[in-house]
């Protein structure tokens, strides 16, 4: 058997539908659902087994189609970065609040990405977010947290 | 019948509903093209304001509001292969790639044409068919939904990609347990949410969609910048190119939309079907009725692969209204929010509505027609200028697309699990979509589990636990036999093609 990464995929696939079916087995059901013909736990139970069977059958049978992916040609730093922002991002919008958090977030990943223009780098974050939050909030009416301006009484 | 639609049509022709027609089309547009924020949102969000109108008024915003929606979900797919709404995912597979062709105008164009003949056809359909559809529609039981829904899984896993059918149908588990996470529907019992109160109402479908299409494609960009094959493709993105159809491009379309809106009408009619499962069929469908010489371009910016899920995914949002005002029963989250707004008016669709008010049921039908024709004349003059988002720069379309992700996201839970678990599942397919592990079969298992399992649960408990209900109606048994020949047929081929 060819070992190759889409192998490697369905050997972790297989991996994840045991865990999957183990968990399915663990779900807790009433007492007196244990022996219906369908509770809580029979959908998933059917799932991992056919998460078993397909990914069994994907690193059984040889390949027709290999895909060979060059790795050296792939951005992985900067990918790296753009995902570390976007974590960053993630998990200082509620505290900061929507606008300042998107702002930052855009003008850091232009910046990350190669671009230096940094009047349109601007544009394209600040005032941009601002109209983007007055649509949304001021002529859509839907709810935008934004503590930091809700503290400097820009919004409501 | 004739006095109804008269009627119908005199209301949708007032210059106020005209007018509001034409502010619901542009509206909706612009809400339907940003990720996330689908028809289902845009009509939600119109409900408030149309209260302040006469029922017929407010429910003419709406229609303009659905088809624009569903016309702006159409035109993110096709340029930045994001669709907002999983009725418009089977539009990305070719509307993606003829945009990166350079040909980003002719695909809307393509789009903007088959919607508005899809939309025409079965409105006629509709016109003939809708007292005996409801008849139909009502025959339909949780057996034969259940192998309808195995049906559509298999059928988009057999013809998602040449050679790719396990792949497939791995994706289509992966959706399916990930649609099994949180609340189970009928128990309340929590399932695979390890202790997180964040998983116990599920995860949402705007996530995975947002994941694994919009912020994965960014991703996969920024990963692929200096691969050489990906090169050409990123310089004719910024290409629109002619919006005229020619010829040969028009005779491969008058042979789709029939075939499609028929399709898309038929499973539109059915309940809790809708227009995802039509787009895919109709996609599935005209793969394996076109020339093989047409086949090799499926996936690759094929003009009937674009038309088809176009045609259909129209076609089946007329028919899902027949269900909503004759049964009452929505045909889609879409239908179900337009049924909230139709009782908020006191009109109570059922099987009475057709039979003692049929000028309401003739002026909602009109009314969306209108809405389709207005669309046309609205936005095929707009395309050279909606379509100028091509030419933002990759260093700006990239955060771009990140940030509507994440507002998407963040506007509907105001949670920071949900963009971390949004960041790694977009991780994860990025690594998949690297190794040509399909997406849109996920993407379906996903919004389909939760209809399965519950079709599937009332089936055995009608049996007692037996599986016999699967071949104990000759409808169940006539389409799992059909989704066998899809599996053998594929088998088939491959082997075939291998020799």
């Amino acid at each position: 058997m060819n070992i190759n990464t889409t192998k490697i995929i369905s050997l972790l696939f297989f991996i994840f539908s045991a865990f999957y079916l183990y968990t399915a087995y663990q779900i807790q059901v009433f007492a007196f659902d244990e022996n219906a013909p369908f509770n809580a736990r029979t959908f998933p139970i059917y799932l991992g087994y056919a998460g078993l069977f397909f990914s069994g059958l994907k690193l059984i049978l040889p390949d027709t189609n290999t895909i060979k992916v060059d790795h050296k040609n792939l951005e992985y730093k900067k990918t790296g970065i753009l995902i570390l922002i976007a974590i960053i991002y993630g998990a200082t919008i509620l505290k900061v609040g929507y606008f300042l958090t998107t702002s930052l977030f855009l003008f850091a990943s232009y910046y990350f990405l190669g671009e230096r223009r940094w009047i349109l780098m601007f544009i394209l974050s600040f005032p941009f977010v601002a109209a983007f939050m007055y649509l949304l909030h001021g002529v859509l009416n839907i709810y935008l947290r934004d503590p930091l301006l809700q503290l400097i009484g820009v919004m409501g | 019948m004739i006095e109804g639609i008269l009627i119908g049509l005199t209301t949708a022709l007032t210059i106020q509903n005209i007018l509001m027609v034409i502010v619901g089309c542009f509206f909706g547009t612009i809400i339907g093209m940003l990720p996330g924020l689908g028809p289902m949102t845009a009509i939600a969000l119109m409900i408030p304001i149309t209260y302040g109108f006469d029922p017929a008024t407010g429910l003419i915003l709406m229609a303009g509001v659905y088809y624009g929606a569903v016309f702006g979900g159409s035109t993110s797919s096709i340029l930045l292969n994001a669709p907002g709404v999983p009725g418009t995912v089977a539009t990305s597979f070719d509307g993606y790639p003829m945009a990166q062709q350079g040909k980003a105008g002719k695909a809307l164009a393509i789009a903007a044409w088959s919607s508005f003949a899809g939309g025409t056809l079965s409105a006629i359909y509709l016109l003939f068919m809708a007292p005996s559809l409801s008849k139909v529609s009502l025959s339909f039981r949780s057996p034969d939904y259940f192998a309808l829904m195995i049906l559509g899984l298999t059928a988009i896993a057999a013809f998602s990609s040449k050679g790719q059918f396990l792949k497939a149908m791995m994706m289509v588990v992966l959706g399916l347990m990930l649609a099994s996470v949180g609340q189970d529907s009928l128990s309340d019992i929590t399932r695979f949410t390890f202790n997180n109160m964040n998983l116990t109402d599920g995860i949402s479908f705007v996530l995975v969609v947002m994941a694994t299409f919009a912020m994965s494609e960014a991703l996969t960009i920024i990963l692929k910048r200096n691969d050489p094959t990906s090169a050409a493709k990123q310089v004719s993105l910024t290409e629109l190119g002619s919006i005229r159809i020619n010829k040969e491009e028009r005779t491969k379309m008058y042979k789709t939309i029939p075939r499609s809106s028929i399709i898309g009408f038929l499973i539109g009619v059915l309940p809790g079907a809708g227009a995802t499962i039509a787009s895919f069929l109709a996609y599935g469908m005209e793969r394996n009725v076109v020339s093989d010489e047409e086949k090799e371009k499926f996936g690759k910016g094929s003009v009937n692969g674009l038309s088809a899920p176009e045609t259909a995914n129209n076609a089946a949002c007329s028919g899902s209204f027949v269900p909503m005002l004759t049964l009452g029963i929505p045909g889609s989250g879409t239908t179900a929010v337009m049924l909230g707004a139709l009782l908020g008016f006191g009109v109570q669709p059922g099987p009475r509505l057709y039979m003692t008010n049929p000028e309401i049921f003739w002026s909602i039908i009109m009314s969306m027609y209108i809405g389709m024709v207005i669309l046309l004349i609205l936005n095929l003059p707009l395309i050279p200028y909606i379509a100028r988002i091509l030419a933002v720069p990759k260093n700006y379309l990239i955060p771009l697309i990140l940030f509507f992700s994440v507002t998407g996201i963040y506007v509907m839970s105001f949670n920071n699990f949900d963009i971390y678990l949004m960041i790694g599942i977009a991780v994860v397919a990025t690594y998949l979509r690297l190794y040509d592990f399909p997406m849109p079969p996920l993407i379906l298992a996903f919004v389909l589990g939760g209809l399965m399992e519950e079709n599937l649960r009332r089936s055995l408990l009608l049996s007692n636990g037996s599986w016999e209900f699967l071949w104990d109606r000759t409808l169940t048994a006539c389409i799992l036999a059909t989704t066998i020949l899809i599996v053998f047929w594929h088998i088939y081929k491959t082997f075939k093609k291998k020799n």
